[in-house]
This record gives structure tokens, C-alpha cells and sequence, in this order.
């Protein structure tokens, strides 16, 4: 096979997939400056190991990969720092809430509620918090949430159950908080 | 159905992954039973509310030009070249820490071919992550030693060392028939907090130093030992793996 045609089998079939990859990257590390460097790294694997590709589903294949590349460099070295950088935002944003203007009400009221729910969904544990974004945000089926982690069908089933379940109780906790 | 299973299947119902059969089942029981229906709702709501209002990021456009702009473009373009062509713009962004990943990438990608124990390092990973997904970790399921020892017979040429390590945090679930690297082998499922290690043992030719690697998120340690080959992989911390090992290494050479 030649590079022209690998570049161009590539671009059609891996390469549309870079919002799904971008999406989980972004979710994952909860930073835009590391999921584009995940995100490149991820690419540049999947580039090299195409051959290895044998058609099939392009999106689960790349987001495997991104994943992977996730849990093998960056997750150790980032996964302290995050949280409490994630409260200090809030706050400004919820004075701004406090102060809004009337006819801005049910602007900002639902601005507030997307801030809870990025919030919850944020400060979920990672292997629930992985699973949610891919179902909910992506649309993956059960079988290729699977197929991306490696784990079987009931287990993602169970995992989504027990996620949403937290993600209620972060959102009612956060809810108190605000 | 009962509301314990209704419960059981309740998200996949609402993801909508149930074949028909269970899916009436769950409607007549939600026709007939209050608590499961508030349930139901409460659960479908979850969903709905992370789908309306948790944001979904796109990528940014200068990453998509960047990664265009990163695939080669005509057959000229050798290996070499094209991790120059990646390179740039790593280096552009500035980060010390990537362009080291990078480089090592070019290393190990280009300059190195990859040995037979990396080769087979590699397809230990797929057959692992394999065994997960099809759901299939064990052809004998017993925690007993005696069941699955003798279960290998007769399907082996040799009799693998199966061994229990409950007692310390690692017990035995199961055991397979496998192939790698061109052999038949055992493949033993054990339990660590509920994640599986699959251990591959068949015979040695060589002796081999142990040792540890990490790929793809899954750890690997390999060793030697009564003329056997050994691989325990997991996606368990890495000190659980070692500390797996450990306890088989100790446990093979003083056999109960
Ligand atoms: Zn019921």
C-alpha cells in the first residue's frame, strides 16, 4: 500500500471522527490544551497502526486509541491538580448568577443548570464519568462503549446505572452548594 | 418479571438495548407497578438532562488543520520524513513533555524494529483486552484448583502450574485454552478487587530476567520459572501485578 492511499483511506475514514475524539479527550482530562495534545498524540498512532484497521467502525477504533493514550501518559500526572481549579471557577460564575438582571432570568437560569451538570459530570469518578459522556454526549451504542474500554456489554450497562446514579447525587449535593 | 429484574435492566431499557422479548416484559410490568415506573423516570430523566445540557466540545479548527497538515502527501514520503512533519508543530506548541514523547516515539517506531518479546507483549494485549470483550474469560469457571488443573488435560502438552492466591487478594476464577505466539497455552483468569489478570503460562525455552512493562493502560510482568513461561497482564495498578507475581513465583516453587 502507498502512503497516498493510506493517507487518503485514513483522512476518510478516521479522520471525521475528530469531534467524537475531541469530545471524549476534553471530557477525560478536563483541560483544552491537554486533550489537543491527546488528541494528537492519538492521531499519530492511529496513523501508524492504519494498517491494522480492517474496516469496521472507525469511531470506536480512534476513541480506543485516544483513550488509551489518556490512561497511559496523562492521567498520573494531572489527576490531583484538576478539582479544586474547578471550584474556584464556579464562584465568579455564580456571583454573575446573583446579580443578574431580571429579564436575563431564564438566560442565566439555564446557564446555571448546563454550569451544575458540567460540574457533576466533571467531578465524576473517571470510569463512570467515561462511560456517560460516550452514551449520552456520543450516542455509542452499549457494544461500542465496550468495544472502546474493553470490558463486556453487562459491564458498561451496570457502569452507566451506577454513574447515573452519582451524577444525581453530585448534581442534588451541588444543587445545596449553590 | 419481578422488580428486581426490572431494576437490573432498567438502563437498558432506557438506552433502548433490549431485544423485544425483555422489553415487554419490562412495559407490562411498568403498566402495573407504581415504584418501578418512578424509577423509570427517574433514571430516563438523568440521561435526558446530561444529553440537553452537559457540553459537548468540538475540536477546535487549528487542530484539524494541524493534523491535516501532518499526513503525508505523496508516496515520497518515507517514515522519516513524516515524523519530521509531526515534529513542528510540537514543537511549536512548546511543551518540553510532548516533544520528548514524540521523540521517543520516532525512536521506538522508526529506528527500532520491535523485538519478538515486544511482538508478543502486543498480542498479550489484544488477546487480553479480546477476552474481556467477547465476554469469554473462562471455558472452566471454578475457584478450585483441582477442577481447573485437570480441566488442561489432555488438551496440553504440558501440565500448567494452576495455583489458588486467595489468601492473598488474588483468587483464582477460571481457566482457558489459548493461543499465542504460535502455541496453545494456559490461560489462567484470576480476580484482583474485581478486575481480571490473565496469566499465560507455557513452556520456557530460555530463561528470561523478570520483567515489568506498561502498555496501553495495561500492565504486563513476565518471568520464567520450572521451565515455564509466565505473563500476567491487568488492568489493575501495576503494584498489584507485582505483587500478583510475587505471590505466584513464591507459590509455584512450593507446591501444595
Ligand atoms: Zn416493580
Amino acid at each position: 500500500m502507498t502512503d497516498l492511499t493510506k493517507s487518503q483511506r485514513f483522512e476518510a475514514t478516521v479522520l471525521p471522527h475528530l469531534n467524537s475524539a475531541f469530545n471524549l479527550a476534553r471530557w477525560l482530562t478536563r483541560s483544552d490544551h491537554d486533550a489537543e495534545d491527546v488528541v494528537q498524540e492519538a492521531y499519530l498512532k492511529a496513523f501508524k497502526y492504519f494498517e491494522r484497521f480492517h474496516g469496521g467502525d472507525g469511531r470506536t477504533w480512534l476513541l480506543a486509541i485516544v483513550r488509551n493514550t489518556f490512561y497511559t501518559h496523562y492521567r498520573q500526572s494531572q489527576e490531583h491538580s484538576r478539582s479544586e481549579q474547578f471550584d474556584e471557577d464556579c464562584h465568579s460564575m455564580e456571583d454573575i448568577s446573583a446579580h443578574g438582571a431580571k429579564t436575563a432570568e431564564n438566560a442565566l437560569q439555564r446557564r446555571d443548570d448546563e454550569r451544575m451538570v458540567n460540574r457533576a459530570l466533571e467531578k465524576m469518578p473517571i470510569e463512570f464519568r467515561e462511560v456517560l459522556v460516550m452514551r449520552e454526549l456520543d450516542d455509542l451504542s452499549y457494544r461500542q462503549i465496550a468495544d472502546v474500554i474493553g470490558i463486556p456489554i453487562g459491564t458498561v450497562m451496570s457502569r452507566l446505572a451506577r454513574g447515573r446514579k452519582l451524577f444525581a447525587g453530585l448534581l442534588a449535593h451541588n444543587g445545596q452548594e449553590a | 418479571m419481578d422488580c428486581k429484574k426490572v431494576a437490573e435492566l432498567l438502563p437498558a431499557y432506557i438506552d433502548q438495548e433490549l431485544g423485544v422479548g425483555e422489553l415487554m416484559g419490562i412495559d407490562e410490568h411498568l403498566q402495573n407497578c407504581p415504584d418501578c415506573r418512578r424509577e423509570h423516570a427517574a433514571q430516563r430523566d438523568l440521561g435526558a438532562q446530561i444529553k440537553a445540557r452537559a457540553s459537548y466540545f468540538t475540536a477546535p479548527p487549528h487542530l484539524e488543520a494541524r493534523l491535516r497538515a501532518s499526513l503525508p502527501k505523496s508516496n515520497a514520503a518515507a517514515p522519516r520524513r513524516w515524523t519530521m512533519q509531526w515534529r513542528a508543530p510540537w514543537l511549536h506548541t512548546g511543551i518540553a513533555m510532548a516533544c520528548a514523547l514524540v521523540a521517543a516515539w520516532s525512536l521506538g517506531l522508526y529506528v527500532m524494529q520491535p523485538s519478538a518479546q515486544e511482538r508478543l507483549a502486543e498480542e498479550i494485549v489484544s488477546d487480553h483486552v479480546r477476552s474481556l470483550q467477547v465476554d469469554h474469560l473462562s471455558d472452566v469457571a471454578s475457584t478450585d484448583q483441582h477442577t481447573v488443573k485437570p480441566w488442561f488435560n489432555g488438551k496440553l502438552d504440558f501440565a500448567p502450574p494452576v495455583v489458588d492466591l486467595a489468601t492473598q487478594g488474588f483468587p483464582l476464577v477460571g481457566g482457558r485454552l489459548d493461543y499465542l505466539d504460535g502455541h496453545a497455552v494456559a490461560a489462567l483468569v484470576y480476580h484482583v478487587r474485581q478486575h481480571p489478570i490473565n496469566l499465560y503460562v507455557w513452556p520456557a525455552s530460555s530463561h528470561d530476567v523478570a520483567s515489568t512493562q506498561t502498555r496501553n493502560g495495561y500492565h504486563l510482568m513476565h518471568w520464567t520459572a520450572q521451565g515455564m513461561n509466565f505473563w500476567a497482564i491487568s488492568d489493575c495498578a501495576a503494584s498489584d501485578v507485582e505483587r500478583f507475581a510475587q505471590g505466584l513465583r513464591v507459590a509455584v516453587n512450593e507446591p501444595t
